[in-house]
């Protein structure tokens, strides 16, 4: 197993890919006309992270109003819940087929069918973010003579900021994966190399890989630094 | 519209088409129609099955080296971190990218497919079983050990059942984000519900018939996960009686 894995590894394959990103190269489909390289790369990545960023801020916007509010007046749990399960089921390439198809392709379309997928795990999260926050934490806050929302935003936010940044992350990684297969929807992201095989060929297809994967993960730990930073002093000292 | 295919994913799937259907198809204010949907929904069972197919040993093989992970990770300590860390990365990569990173590896096909949406149920697995594990009482465990159990049989007769419910919740969102995502399995020629979406991606009917199936099959899914878990928890039903 592990020797013909071995043999298998494909290096050259690699090697071809990594020439790709870094240097633009003529293509047989093009007419002459060169693809890949940085140039491209950078445009079709930071398109990639324009959609995923809107469709975040999107999400974030619809779905933290709603969820701190319930979970701070502690209704409609059952709404929360059952939305972060339907959320989990709807299937990406149907979601972005059906809305490119009902409302039409472009930036704005993409940024509304991918903030769906971000909705429900933002929600979810933040409503059970700020129920699990201690009954006897928010009664003191009270007690001090806080307002509403006082409580909400500086004794039940911070205490949740774990549960809640768990969702914004989760909900940034299932959009900007999904933005990966936004070209059928007429946005031309990194999902552009892989899709598009017979202009960009076999380098371009594993190039545009390799690149949503580094972009993933540089997002992923950008939250995670971020999450780092929101949280107060006194919850990052205690342990977890 | 700017449609990108997908070398030999096309197949005859939409290859006869009566006039009605491409009345129907070309009108594009009709979301639903029914009477195609009446004379074509036999067209989706092949990929249904396959889906299920996909769906099932992803999970099962997921499964397996999750939990696995997790026993390993349960007696050596040391291994927490890295495993949480390294089911995190694979958790991370889109799904549609390590389709293509598998391919120079593993080729079009189901394996490519099966191999990336298995990895991407680890984290969710291994985390929930971690967690499963470590919700369990001291005083409980005490008590096994004052009774003479082994480490073994504290974690086979004590921990692990007590820890069912937290490892079943794990499966059930693994299984249902699985669901969705196997879609993207046509992007590796792996088959599934994706190949008639992708096949047709512009008609409305088709989408809804093929997410709709999609759909329903992550809901039994779940509910068969749930149902498991009612059988696996005896004692949980007992106590809920009572009270």
């Amino acid at each position: 197993m592990i020797p013909t894995l071995l043999t298998h590894l494909p290096l050259g394959s690699i090697g071809g890919a990594l020439e790709f990103i870094f240097q633009s190269q003529p293509s047989s489909v093009t007419g002459g006309k060169e693809v890949g390289g940085p140039a491209q790369t950078i445009e079709l990545a930071l398109t990639q992270l324009e959609v995923t960023v809107l469709a975040v801020a999107l999400s974030m916007a619809i779905a933290l109003p709603i969820g701190l509010y319930l979970g701070h007046r502690g209704v409609g749990e059952a709404l929360a819940v059952a939305l972060g399960n339907a959320g989990r089921a709807v299937p990406e390439l149907a979601l972005i087929a059906f809305m490119a198809a009902v409302i039409g392709v472009g930036l704005f379309n993409v940024t509304i069918a991918l903030s769906i997928l971000g909705i429900p795990p933002i929600l979810t999260n933040a409503f059970v973010g700020i129920r699990q926050v201690d009954r006897a934490s928010v009664d003191a806050a009270r007690g001090i003579g806080m307002t509403e929302a006082e409580i909400l935003f500086k004794v039940e936010v911070p205490l949740a900021i774990p549960t809640l940044m768990a969702g914004i992350r989760g909900a940034t990684i299932a959009i900007v994966a999904t933005a990966t297969i936004a070209p059928l929807a007429g946005v031309l992201t990194l999902g552009d190399y892989i899709l598009n095989r017979n202009v960009y060929g076999e380098d371009g297809v594993l190039a545009g890989a390799i690149v949503v994967a580094l972009l993933a993960l540089a997002l992923e730990l950008a939250l995670a630094g971020l999450q780092r930073l929101l949280t107060s002093r006194g919850l990052r000292l205690r342990p977890a | 519209m700017m449609l990108a295919r997908v070398g030999e994913v096309g197949k005859d799937f939409f290859h006869e088409r009566t006039s009605e259907t491409l009345s129907c198809q070309a009108n594009p204010d009709k979301l639903f129609c029914f009477e195609w949907a009446k004379d074509n929904i036999d067209r989706y069972g092949t990929p249904t099955v396959q889906h299920v197919e996909l769906v099932a040993i992803s999970i099962l093989a997921g499964f397996a080296v999750a939990f696995a992970l997790a026993l390993l990770a349960h007696r050596h300590h040391w291994l927490r971190t890295p495993l949480l860390a390294g089911t995190g990365v694979l958790y991370t990569v889109p799904s549609v990218a390590f389709f293509f990173l598998l391919l120079p590896l593993t080729g079009r096909g189901r394996d490519t497919a099966i191999i990336a949406l298995s990895a991407y149920t680890l984290q969710i697995i291994y985390r929930n079983t971690m967690t499963g594990l470590a919700n369990v009482p001291d005083s409980v465990k005490d008590a096994g050990r004052g009774m003479g159990l082994t480490a073994r049989q504290l974690l086979w007769r004590v921990e692990l059942p007590l820890a069912t419910p937290e490892i079943v919740a794990g499966l059930r969102i693994a299984t249902v984000s699985t669901v969705a995502l196997a879609t993207l399995a046509v992007f590796a020629g792996g088959g599934g519900l994706g190949d008639p979406i992708y096949d047709h991606i512009t008609f409305t009917t088709n989408i809804i018939i093929a997410g709709g199936i999609a759909m329903l099959m992550a809901i039994a899914f779940d509910l068969i996960l749930l149902g498991i878990q009612r059988l696996a928890t005896p004692w949980l039903r007992a106590a809920r009686g009572q009270t």
